[in-house]
């Protein structure tokens, strides 16, 4: 800034006022440009998503055309969109609550009780975050494989367990029933255990409870002490401390590590893959499926991108300031 | 806080034994277990019983394996790339970017969008944008190469350019680039922006021009916060391959082969799950020293106490 007005002073000796606009309008100029990078690919996305696949198979780009929900219909209609829809909620909002609750507990503990060990647990908190999740990849198989072999063989005493499960569930009125709507609810449980949803939760949890925890501390820490330590002298459990007093005042808290672990779980692709089987795929993976030998359905995949984009953006649009909370909390904070 | 000595142990045991159990269950076994079977030959599909105890011979076989040697090659220059543009132009666009302005908070908005994008969207979108028949970027790049004809000695026609070995690397790399500066644009435009103002004024009436600031006061006092945030970059880049095995899915040939795919690769295609878990393991040391990194910078459990 500085460097500018003193070099327009000795070419040219206009009035301020003119400079600081001047800049000004370089700054838009140059936000709208990198706004423009950003929101292209994704425009080209939703754009392509309406075209029939002789539009999208032109050598030049299209710009102009007579848009077509084909895509979509043919997703909705013949793809089971609304059984992966389901899969990837089941999975996304389970792991979500699951992890918020047990973080929070953990949170509370490590920030506010004096303990042995307090300070390793949080550092392998730190460390554990850093897992790949491809390292999960060859213990899954390995974990999952004999829990498959074993229910198969009934060798498990959880084989006992899932099969009564299973014939239970398939024999409720929900699932006896026949409307298109139960036909894809059914299969979120009559899988049983074994669909993989389950340990999609487990994995996904354990990925984001690192993160959740850290998060969290931060939060607990800017929440003044007395008000507890006063509870406490009234004869507070430290449970009715943590429900009462803590737990309304972290909900912001609680809304920025809902966000990223939503996010995560909703976008993992890889452990998904791995796990989840023909029943149970989550949006990512079946959005895959139609990249196939014959070609690439770019149509179609478009269409799933754009389906799998809403619930994100619609985060983005209403929780920004959140989201950036959480983004430089895990760089800025400690 | 006064608690008995009962109450010192078993309450902050209960409140943390469902994430520990959680951590261990879902993290920390399949970790020890990767150890574990990093020692064994043992091929998909068969049971655990059939596997066979090699000793070491895995980890030797990896010292001598080209393949691995590639990967790590190549996870070493993709990591590079994409972190030191990254850094930079994020830097540099919050640097210039610093004032307050209006409608900010709708491009802040914006920047933060292909950070919520799904890896596997945001591979195939840019998967189609870099078509060799249908894409935008090989039809704009073309007509550009058209236009003025002596560009065309620089490479501005068609390419296949997920398909030619030499350029497979870079587009990934451009990729990343989309979708992660924003990340680093915007920690350090909050950082920026949360430097202490006496700091600066003072350094202002001591007549330090725009450059100097940059240079000499908000540089080095962002410096603990760039540092932390490399390292998230970096680690994230180790442990990411979505957007590969989407884009790519490590070829053509090895040229995109990075790490965490080729454990993939190595358990799922070749079907060698030791092997797998071999390069786990190395991967695993990788990202462990890095976060040890974050750990001297950025510690929570440092921080005071109540």
């Amino acid at each position: 800034m500085q460097s500018f007005a003193s070099k327009s002073n000795t070419i040219e000796k206009k009035p301020s006022k003119f400079r600081i606009k001047w800049f000004r309008v370089l700054h838009y100029i140059m936000l709208i440009t990198l706004a423009l990078i950003i929101l292209g690919p994704l425009y080209l996305m939703v754009l392509t998503s309406f075209k029939q696949q002789v539009v999208i198979m032109s050598r030049e780009p299209v710009w102009f055309f007579v848009p077509t929900v084909h895509n979509y219909q043919h997703i909705i209609e013949e793809e089971h969109f609304l059984r992966h829809l389901l899969s990837s909620l089941a999975v996304g909002l389970t792991s979500t609550v699951l992890t918020l609750f047990v973080s929070g507990w953990a949170a509370y503990a490590i920030a506010r009780m004096k303990f042995p060990g307090r300070g390793l647990m949080a550092n392998t908190t730190l460390v554990v975050r850093m897992v790949p999740p491809a390292v999960l990849t060859v213990p899954i198989v390995a974990l999952w494989g004999a829990w498959e072999l074993s229910l198969a063989n009934g060798t498990s005493i959880f084989s006992g367990i899932n099969n009564a499960y299973v014939s239970w569930i398939n024999s409720t009125v929900l699932c006896t029933s026949s409307s298109y709507w139960l036909e894809a609810v059914c299969p979120l449980f009559s899988d049983g255990l074994t669909d993989g949803r389950l340990g999609l939760i487990l994995f996904y949890s354990a990925l984001n409870l690192p993160f959740t925890v850290w998060l969290l501390i931060g939060f607990i820490r800017q929440i003044p002490v007395d008000l507890e330590e006063a509870a406490i002298v009234d004869g507070a459990t430290p449970f009715q401390v943590f429900n009462k007093i803590l737990f309304p005042l972290l909900k912001s808290g609680y809304a920025v590590a809902a966000i990223f672990t939503f996010r995560i779980a909703w976008n993992e692709f890889l452990l998904a893959l791995i796990l989840t089987g023909r029943n149970s795929y989550t949006l990512p993976v079946k959005t895959t499926l139609f990249i196939r030998e014959s070609g690439v359905q770019w149509g179609l995949i478009m269409a799933m991108g754009t389906l799998i984009l809403i619930p994100p953006m619609l985060l983005t649009f209403f929780s920004a300031r959140q989201i950036i909370q959480g983004m430089t909390a895990g760089a800025v904070k400690g | 806080m006064k608690e008995s000595k009962n109450l010192r142990w078993i309450v902050p045991s209960i409140f943390i034994l469902p994430a520990v159990i959680i951590l261990v269950v879902g993290l920390i076994v399949p970790v020890i277990q990767a150890f574990y079977i990093s020692f064994f030959r043992w091929d998909m599909g068969t049971p655990w019983t059939s596997a066979q105890f090699l000793g070491l011979d895995n980890y030797k076989r990896m010292l001598a394996d080209e393949g691995v040697r590639t990967s790590i090659w190549v996870t070493l220059r993709y990591t590079f790339w994409t972190t030191t543009i990254e850094m930079l132009l994020g830097i540099a666009f919050a640097l210039a970017l610093e004032k307050p302005i209006k409608g900010a908070s709708v491009f802040r908005t914006i920047f933060i969008l292909p950070l919520m994008v799904s890896p596997v969207v945001v591979g195939l979108i840019w998967k189609y944008m870099l078509d060799a028949r249908t894409g935008v970027i090989n039809y704009y790049i073309e007509a550009i190469g058209k236009a003025i004809p002596f560009l065309q000695n620089f490479g501005f026609e068609r390419h296949s350019f997920l398909g030619e070995p030499q350029l497979a690397l870079p587009a990934l790399i451009i990729t990343d680039i989309w979708q992660w500066t924003p990340f680093i644009f915007i920690i350090i435009l909050a950082g920026l922006q949360a430097l202490p103002a006496e700091i600066m004024e003072a350094a202002f009436i001591d007549g330090a021009n725009w450059l100097q600031m940059t240079l000499w006061v908000k540089l080095p006092m962002m410096l603990p916060l760039i540092i932390v945030t490399l390292l998230m970059r970096i680690i994230d880049v180790f442990r990411a391959l979505e957007v590969i095995f989407i884009m790519t899915f490590g070829g053509p040939g090895q040229s995109t082969n990075v790490l965490s795919l080729k454990i993939y690769r190595t358990a799922f295609q070749s079907q060698d799950l030791g092997y797998a878990s071999v390069i786990s393991v190395i991967l695993i040391g990788i990202t462990f020293v890095l976060s040890l990194g974050i750990l001297l910078y950025n510690n929570p459990a440092k921080v005071e106490g109540s």
